[in-house]
C-alpha cells in the first residue's frame, strides 16, 4: 500500500461525525458597511507602514512619483495611464533574476481591503510574480469604489476566480524577529505607497 | 435555605480563620448552614496530576456528606471548579449530578443566588485582587481579559459594598499565581517566579492585603510575601467581606 | 516504562536553568506579555471577534470530520492545477522526498522560508548529513539557524535571543560590525546576505498556512516576503504541509486570515499573504502532504481538536509558564500549551513531563483563535501518561497514600492532629532545603486548631 493510500485510510478509519459548516452569512453581514474606506482603509494601511495618497487623477500620482524616486533609476510600471516607464508587459518574458535592481514597480489593484490594507494583486496584475516583491519600493494604484470593508467582503469578490498565483499585500516588507522592535525592509520593498483614485 | 458548608482540606488545616469568616457571613446573610463533618477533599490534587482514577473514594465520601442541600458553598474556585468538573460516582451517579448543580464558590453564590446588595463590613485598606484561575476561567466569577466580552467581576462587585476599601488596579488584572497544586513543587523555579511577580504587582500598585476568592493562591503569593518579609498580607475575601470594625 | 532511560532534560531541569538569570526571565516574560497585549487590542478592535473564533472553530471541526474527502479534493485540484502532490505518512519519509526531489536535479543549495513541519522532521539535518545546504530565510530562523539552535517559539523563533547576542552572531557569520546592535542595521545586513542567497537557489522550500480544498491552492503567510522571494526565483519551489491544513473552501480563508496576525503579533494581517495556485511557466511546485502522526491524534477523541491549531503562537504568549521558561525548555519543535498537548501523540515517554508544564490557568484556551481547549487537553494528558505509567514510582505511591487517607475521615483527622497531615504530604514538607517549596516561599503558619475542630468546639458551646 502506497503512503497516500495508507495515509488515506488511517484518516477514514479515525475521523469523527459529520460535522456541518457553519454560515458565513452573519460574519459578512456584521461587518459589511457602506461607510466611505478611504478614511479607515488610509488609518490601518498608514498604521501598518504604507504611505496612502488619495489623489484626483494619475498626473497626481506621476507628480509624486517624480518627487519621491530621482531620475535614471529602473522603474516598472503595470499601468499604462503611467507612461515613460518601461511596461512590464513588455519584460514579461525576461528572467525573474534580472529584476534584482528595479527600484521601483508600480502596479494596479481591483481590491482592498479597509480592515488591514491589503491590497489585492494576482498574476494578471503583477504579469512577473516577483516583481512586487523583489523592487526595492512597490506602489499600488487603486480605486476608491474597490475598498471592502473586511477580508469576508474581499473573498466575496475574488469568488470562485482562477489565477495562478495571487497575494495580499498590505504594507512593506518588515520584520519584528529582533527583540520584537519592528524594521521596515526585511526582504522584499522598503516601501508601499498607496494611491487611492476616484 | 439549608446550605452545606463545603470547606477544602487546605483551608481547613491551615486557614481557619477564612471558614470561620464564610460560616458567620452566610449565617448574617440567614442561611441554615451545616457543617458535615466528616468532609475532608475534593480530590483535585490527586487528579490534576494525573490520578483522577484514585478520586472515587473522595467522590464518594463527597456525596455522603453532600447529598441533600439546598446549596453547597465553598470559600474556593478551585475546589468548587473541580467538584463541578469532576464530581462522578459509578454507585450513585444522580446524586452526584445534584451536587455538581448545587455547589458553589462563595462570591457567586453571594451575587447571584442571594443576591447581596449590600452589606456590613469596613476594612480601610488598599487591596488588590488577585483573580484565581480556576474561578475565573473554570466558573467565570468575573470577565477574563482575553476574551471580547463585557466586563463584570463577582468579587470586585461584593468589595465595592465594603466601607472605607480601596481597590487598586493592576498591570495585570489576571495573571496565574503559579500554584497549580503539585505545579508549585514539581516546577519550582517556574512556579516561585510567577508568584514573586504576581506579588511584585500588587506591591507596585500599593497594596496593603492581597485577596482572593482562593486560598491555595494565597498560600503560595503568602509564602513569596514571609520570605520577602513582606508587610503586606494576605486575606480571603471572605474575612473581609465579614470584617467589621 | 521508566524515566531513567532518557538522558535529556526535561521541562522542570531546564527552567531552572532558565531561571538563574532572573532579569532576563524578565525579559523575556515582559517581551512576551508586550505581543500579548498587542493581540488583546487587535482583538477588541473587532466587536464580532468571539463569534470569528467560534466559527473558526467550527469550520476545523468539519475539516477533521470530513478530512480524508477533502484531501483527495484538494489532491485532484492541485495536480490540475499543474501541481505535482506527494505524500509522506511520516517524517523519515518527507525527508526522503525532499532529498529526492532535490537530488534529482542536482540541486545541493535551497533557501526555506518558515515551517514549523520541517522543525518537526528535522529536515535541516537530513539534508546536511546528504550534504545539502539549507539556508533559512525568515530573518528570526536564519539568526537561529547561525546560533545553532533550534526556533524557541512558533512565530517569534528568536525571541530569546537579546539583540547584543544577535550582533555578536551577524559579526562572526556576516561579517557586521563588532558591538553593533541596532536591530535596523542587523536587518539590513541580513536582507543583503540573504537577498544574494534568493537569487542563486534554484530551489526553495516552504511550509503552507492554508490549503484549500476547492481550488487545490495553498496560502503561505509571511511579513517579510522571503517565501515569495525564495519561491518565485526558484526552478522547484516544495510546499511542506501538515495534512491538517487544509480548509474547504477559499471563503473560509475569510474568517481564517483574520483571526490568524491578529493573535499571532496583534497586526491586522501578514505583510502577504501569498495564494500559491499553479506553478510558473516553466517551473515547478510539489506540495507534500505529511501525516506524521496526525491520523493517530485524529483518533483521539480528547486530543483531536489539537489538530485546528493553526501556529498563531497566542497560547505561547499568554502562557505565564512559557514565558517565565523559555521555549527551549519545552525541548520539542512546537514550544507552549498547544506543543505539550501535541508532542504526547508523537512519543508519550519522551513528552510525559509537558502536559505537567502547566498550571492549568486556562488563558491559552481563551486566546486561541479556533478554540482549543487546549488546558482540558493538559489534563486528560496527564491521565492518559499517568495510566501508561510515564510517571517516577514515587509520586504514584505517594497518590496512591494521599487518596486512601483522603478518603476516610478518620485517618484525616487522626493524620490532621498529628501536627496537620498536610505538613507532611504533598506539596508541603519539612522547612528544609531539600523542601522544593521551601526554596522561594515560607511554610503557612500553622494555627492552633483546625476549622473542623473549632466548629466541634462551637456546637458544645452552644448546647
Amino acid at each position: 500500500m502506497s503512503s497516500r493510500e495508507k495515509i488515506l485510510a488511517a484518516v477514514k478509519a479515525n475521523q469523527f461525525s459529520h460535522a456541518e459548516l457553519p454560515d458565513l452569512e452573519i460574519l459578512a453581514s456584521l461587518t459589511a458597511s457602506n461607510d466611505d474606506l478611504v478614511v479607515p482603509y488610509t488609518a490601518v494601511a498608514s498604521a501598518g507602514g504604507s504611505f496612502v495618497y488619495e489623489v484626483a487623477d494619475y498626473e497626481a500620482i506621476k507628480t509624486i512619483l517624480q518627487k519621491e524616486f530621482k531620475a535614471g533609476v529602473e522603474i516598472i510600471s503595470g499601468i499604462r495611464e503611467l507612461p515613460g516607464y518601461t511596461f512590464v508587459e513588455d519584460v514579461r518574458h525576461q528572467l525573474s533574476h534580472s529584476f534584482a535592481n528595479v527600484e521601483l514597480c508600480i502596479l494596479p489593484s481591483a481590491l482592498g481591503v479597509a480592515e488591514n490594507g491589503a491590497l489585492w494583486l494576482t498574476e494578471e496584475q503583477m504579469v512577473v510574480r516577483v516583481l512586487p516583491f523583489i523592487a526595492q519600493h512597490l506602489a499600488v494604484v487603486i480605486h476608491k469604489t474597490q475598498l471592502v470593508p473586511t477580508m469576508a467582503q474581499a473573498y466575496q469578490t475574488i469568488g470562485s476566480a482562477s489565477y495562478g498565483y495571487g497575494a495580499f499585500i498590505s504594507g512593506p516588507s518588515k520584520t519584528a524577529d529582533i527583540e520584537q522592535s519592528l524594521v521596515i525592509g526585511a526582504h522584499g520593498p522598503r516601501s508601499l505607497s498607496v494611491f487611492i483614485l476616484p | 435555605m439549608k446550605v452545606a458548608l463545603f470547606v477544602p482540606c487546605y483551608v481547613d488545616q491551615f486557614y481557619p480563620k477564612a471558614a470561620i469568616a464564610t460560616l458567620e457571613l452566610l449565617e448574617k446573610l440567614g442561611c441554615e448552614v451545616h457543617y458535615p463533618k466528616n468532609q475532608t477533599c475534593c480530590g483535585q490534587p490527586m487528579a490534576n496530576s494525573g490520578y483522577e482514577h484514585l478520586t472515587g473514594g473522595c467522590n464518594n465520601l463527597f456525596i455522603d456528606n453532600f447529598s441533600g442541600f439546598d446549596y453547597i458553598v465553598c470559600p474556593s474556585g478551585s475546589c468548587t471548579l473541580h467538584i463541578k468538573e469532576h464530581l462522578h460516582s459509578n454507585e450513585n451517579e444522580g446524586l452526584a449530578t445534584e451536587i455538581r448543580k448545587r455547589v458553589f464558590e462563595l462570591t457567586e453564590f453571594l451575587v447571584d443566588i442571594l443576591q447581596v446588595k449590600t452589606l456590613e463590613a469596613s476594612f480601610p485598606y488598599k487591596v488588590g485582587m488577585h483573580q484565581s484561575c480556576h474561578g475565573l476561567r473554570g466558573l467565570h466569577i468575573a470577565q477574563m481579559t482575553e476574551l471580547v466580552a463585557p466586563p463584570f467581576s463577582k468579587p470586585t462587585q461584593l468589595l465595592s459594598m465594603v466601607k472605607g476599601l480601596e481597590l487598586v488596579p493592576l498591570s495585570r488584572a489576571d495573571d496565574c499565581c503559579g500554584f497549580g497544586g503539585t505545579f508549585c513543587v514539581v516546577e519550582e523555579a517556574v512556579s516561585s517566579k510567577m508568584g514573586k511577580d504576581r506579588v511584585n504587582d500588587h506591591i507596585a500598585h500599593g497594596a496593603q492585603y492581597i485577596t482572593s476568592a482562593d486560598l491555595s493562591c494565597l498560600m503560595h503569593l503568602e509564602g513569596i510575601l514571609r520570605r520577602e518579609t513582606s508587610d503586606v498580607k494576605v486575606i480571603h475575601i471572605a474575612e473581609i467581606l465579614n470584617h467589621s470594625i | 516504562m521508566s524515566s531513567t532511560t532518557t538522558t535529556t532534560k526535561d521541562h522542570p531541569q531546564l527552567a531552572a536553568i532558565f531561571n538563574r538569570d532572573e532579569p532576563r526571565v524578565n525579559w523575556h516574560d515582559e517581551t512576551l506579555w508586550w505581543v500579548r497585549a498587542k493581540r488583546d487590542i487587535a482583538a477588541h478592535k473587532l466587536p464580532e471577534w468571539e463569534l470569528l473564533r467560534e466559527t473558526a472553530s467550527q469550520i476545523k471541526n468539519n475539516v477533521l470530520s470530513n478530512l480524508s474527502s477533502y484531501l483527495e479534493q484538494f489532491e485532484a485540484n492541485a495536480i490540475k492545477n499543474g501541481v505535482i502532490v506527494h505524500w509522506a505518512a511520516n517524517a523519515e519519509e518527507h525527508n526522503h522526498i525532499v532529498h529526492q526531489l532535490l537530488s534529482e536535479r542536482g540541486i545541493n543549495r535551497m533557501v526555506k522560508s518558515k515551517s514549523m513541519l520541517t522543525e518537526e522532521c528535522h529536515l535541516n539535518e537530513f539534508l546536511a548529513q546528504r550534504g545539502i545546504d539549507v539556508i533559512d530565510s525568515d530573518l528570526g530562523e536564519r539568526i537561529v539557524q547561525l546560533a545553532g539552535e533550534p526556533p524557541s517559539h512558533i512565530v517569534l523563533p528568536c525571541i530569546h535571543k537579546k539583540k547584543e547576542e544577535i550582533g555578536d552572531i551577524f559579526h562572526e557569520h556576516l561579517g557586521s560590525a563588532k558591538g553593533e546592535s541596532d536591530p535596523k542595521i542587523l536587518t539590513e545586513t541580513a536582507r543583503q546576505h540573504l537577498r544574494e542567497i534568493f537569487l542563486t537557489r534554484r530551489a526553495a522550500l516552504t511550509g503552507v498556512n492554508f490549503a484549500i480544498a476547492q481550488t487545490g491552492e495553498i496560502v503561505i503567510c509571511t511579513n517579510e516576503g522571503n517565501a515569495d522571494m525564495g519561491a518565485h526565483l526558484a526552478d522547484i519551489h516544495i510546499a511542506s504541509m501538515g495534512m491538517e491544513k487544509i480548509i474547504p473552501e477559499r471563503k473560509h480563508l475569510g474568517v481564517f486570515l483574520r483571526l490568524l496576525t491578529r493573535s499571532a503579533t496583534g497586526q491586522p494581517i501578514t505583510t502577504y499573504s501569498s495564494h500559491f495556485s499553479k506553478p510558473q511557466d516553466g517551473k515547478e511546485i510539489h506540495i507534500i502532504i505529511v501525516d506524521n502522526g496526525r491520523s493517530i491524534q485524529l483518533g483521539r477523541e480528547d486530543f483531536r481538536n489539537s489538530l485546528k491549531c493553526i501556529r498563531c503562537g497566542a497560547c505561547m504568549n499568554t502562557c505565564p509558564v512559557y514565558r517565565k521558561s523559555g521555549g527551549h525548555s519545552y525541548h520539542t519543535a512546537v514550544a507552549g500549551p498547544i506543543g505539550s498537548i501535541l508532542a504526547p501523540n508523537l512519543d508519550m515517554e519522551k513528552y510525559a513531563d509537558l502536559p505537567f508544564a502547566s498550571t492549568l490557568c486556562g488563558s491559552c484556551s481563551n486566546v486561541c483563535p479556533v478554540k482549543i481547549d487546549i488546558h482540558d487537553q493538559l489534563y486528560k494528558w496527564r491521565q492518559v501518561i499517568v495510566k501508561a505509567g510515564y510517571t517516577p514510582k514515587a509520586k504514584t505511591i505517594a497518590m496512591k497514600g494521599m487518596a486512601f487517607t483522603l478518603a476516610s475521615p478518620t485517618l484525616y483527622r487522626a493524620a490532621g492532629k498529628m501536627g496537620r497531615w498536610t505538613f507532611k504530604h504533598a506539596p508541603f514538607a519539612v522547612n528544609n532545603g531539600a523542601n522544593p517549596w521551601y526554596k522561594h516561599r515560607e511554610m503557612p503558619k500553622a494555627p492552633e486548631q483546625s476549622f473542623g475542630e473549632w466548629y466541634a468546639k462551637r456546637k458544645e458551646n452552644k448546647k
